[in-house]
């Protein structure tokens, strides 16, 4: 039955012939999650999932069956879910309980998703390793000792964990630099951060608001695009979100890529990647190539100065967005009560992380007066000049293709003291996160020491379906 | 660029987060590394160059400024760490 349980496509399958109920499916799963040791959920309840696995079954056998009906989703803990505690991986918010559900999860579960429980992630999703979780880190199921744990990425490394250890077959992320992206590379799985505006962001805890972006996890394109399908679409509470009518990603999905034109960014080949990850992304060419695709050689110029525009805006917007955490409105307050500002500042410096405070601290120095033009506007300036980059570079190509991170996944308590090595882990990942582009990486070849290695298919603003289609067709030759 | 300890509690001060007095110099050693790291943007002239303003090319969708008449003050307040009746209570802010 093990194999059944490995893909949507195959479940939803059984569950049409009434080979399984969506009972026995929430069953195996809680089973798999309360033996697992990887940590990857802050929030699991049994009993609300059987209760909702029965209220699908019962909705099934009066004739009702949704598009992922009874399917086991995992939700990165930074969706708000209705009555369901939604932390952000923070002290500030650990008994927070939404009055609401956000658009992302309401479409899921409009369609029938059975939530299986909340993912671990850094706090507020800064970071790439899920380790600056106030809850703990979560443990990479491809570890190889057991006495050296690795990393599962971040920020959404509990989502790409779940599904990497089958706890799920699917879950959310969000991605504002490469928290899907990376994260997926370093467990072995699919991970899509489609373009800015597909989904909505109503109810999604906002970090940079400019960048942050839903997306899936999974373990194959098919399932990916199932999932994607579903969860994209029109939201008139958000107000960037993209009024077009989303394509069937799943029904279309091709592994036919005779004649696209696949880019390779010369800059991206740095003499500071590992030898394993440059031979791999070579391979990965050398065969897109031999299925009919055309490489071409391109350059995105402003690649180098992508982290430091990022490391500028990123902690400016998230600097104005968290600034709603005060302990008056939700979440953690300090017991200081001396007046109201020494209740805030209390308030704030116990309940945030180190990363957390240093990235508030970082996007109010840019911001403040007679800092805002050399670094916020320059920034922003250099953001267009990026954006500039990949608009040429697609009048010439269809996707571009990269590794997605510049390491495997590393061990627990590395790179932590020096924040800037630890941000170097997003540095092919964020340039399109600048440029609002859709990303996804695709599981593709083991570093030296046999991990998971992933390579990155970047597309044009809402062509989602070309860098899918491309992934399958890398898929199918793995 | 250095960012001195009086500029750390300066930012720390507008951000509203408390930094304890052992906390000072490694924040301000961290935030100037992260400061000194950004600077290499300046190696780029954007003297002619726009910010940019819109990520992605697609035209803003209007909608109707209609107001919704259903009372959410239940639903805010819910979580509220202390409250009275239809209000959130803060420390004292008037002599």
């Amino acid at each position: 039955m093990e194999n059944e349980f490995s893909s949507i496509d195959k479940l939803l399958k059984l569950l049409k012939e009434n080979k399984i109920s969506v009972t026995e499916i929430s069953k195996h799963f809680i089973d798999k999650i309360k033996k697992s040791e990887i940590k990857a959920f802050i929030h699991f309840n049994e009993d609300n999932i059987l209760d909702n696995a029965k209220k699908l079954d019962d909705l099934k056998s009066k004739g009702t069956f949704k598009r992922i009906h009874g399917i086991p989703i995992g939700v990165k803990d930074l969706f708000c879910t209705k009555n369901i505690r939604t932390t952000a991986g923070s002290k500030i918010l650990k008994n927070f309980i939404p009055t609401y559900e956000s658009t992302v999860t309401s479409n899921l579960l409009n369609e029938g998703a059975l939530f299986v429980g909340k993912t671990n992630l850094d706090e507020f999703a800064m970071g790439s390793s899920t380790t600056t979780s106030y809850f703990g880190s979560t443990i990479n199921p491809c570890s190889k000792d057991k006495n050296k744990k690795l990393v599962a990425g971040g920020s959404s490394g509990g989502s790409a964990a779940a599904v990497s250890a089958n706890l799920c077959l699917g879950a959310t992320g969000t991605d504002t630099g490469g928290s899907i992206r990376q994260p997926a590379s370093f467990c072995g799985v699919i991970g899509i951060k489609p373009t800015y505006g597909l989904c909505s962001r109503w109810g999604i805890i906002a970090f940079a608001s400019s960048l942050d972006q839903a997306g899936v996890f999974s373990n194959n394109v098919k399932d990916a695009s199932i999932l994607l399908e579903i969860m994209a679409g029109y939201d008139n509470k958000d107000s960037t979100s993209a009024n077009i009518k989303i394509p069937e990603y799943s029904k279309n999905l091709s592994s036919n890529i005779k004649g696209k034109k696949i880019g390779i960014p010369k800059e991206y080949d740095t003499e500071n990647i590992p030898e394993d990850i440059k031979i791999n992304w070579m391979n990965s060419k050398d065969y897109l190539q031999k299925n009919g695709a055309e490489i071409i050689s391109i350059s995105l110029p402003h690649t180098k100065f992508a982290l430091p525009t990022y490391y500028i805006l990123a902690p400016a917007e998230a600097s104005s967005n968290l600034a709603r955490y005060d302990g008056v409105k939700y979440g953690f307050r300090s017991k200081i009560n001396d007046s109201l500002d020494a209740m805030y500042e209390v308030t704030r410096n116990e309940g945030f992380g180190a990363e957390v405070k240093r990235r508030i601290l970082i996007g109010t120095y840019v911001l403040s007066a007679g800092y805002y033009e050399a670094y916020y506007l320059k920034a922003q300036k250099i953001r267009s000049l990026i954006s500039n980059d990949f608009k040429e570079a697609f009048n010439k190509c269809d996707a571009i293709l990269t590794p997605t991170s510049p390491s495997e996944a590393f061990p627990i308590g590395e790179k932590e003291d020096d924040p800037i090595k630890m941000y170097l882990n997003d540095i092919f990942t964020v340039p399109a996160s600048l440029a609002g582009l859709p990303g996804i990486s695709i599981p593709f070849g083991n570093s030296n020491n046999g991990l998971p290695l992933g390579i990155q298919i970047i597309g044009r603003h809402f062509d989602e379906q070309t860098i899918l289609n491309i992934s399958n067709n890398l898929e199918e030759t793995i | 660029m250095k960012i001195d300890k009086n500029t750390t509690l300066k930012i720390a001060r507008l951000a509203r987060i408390k930094i304890n007095n052992n906390e000072i110099a490694d924040y301000s050693k961290q935030l100037s590394n992260i400061i000194d790291w950004v600077q290499q943007l300046n190696e780029v002239n954007t003297d002619q160059i726009e910010p940019l303003k819109k990520i992605v090319e697609i035209p803003a969708t209007f909608k109707g400024d209609e107001p919704e008449l259903k009372d959410y003050s239940q639903d805010i307040l819910e979580n509220a760490p202390e409250k009275i009746e239809n209000y959130f209570v803060v420390p004292k802010v008037v002599e």
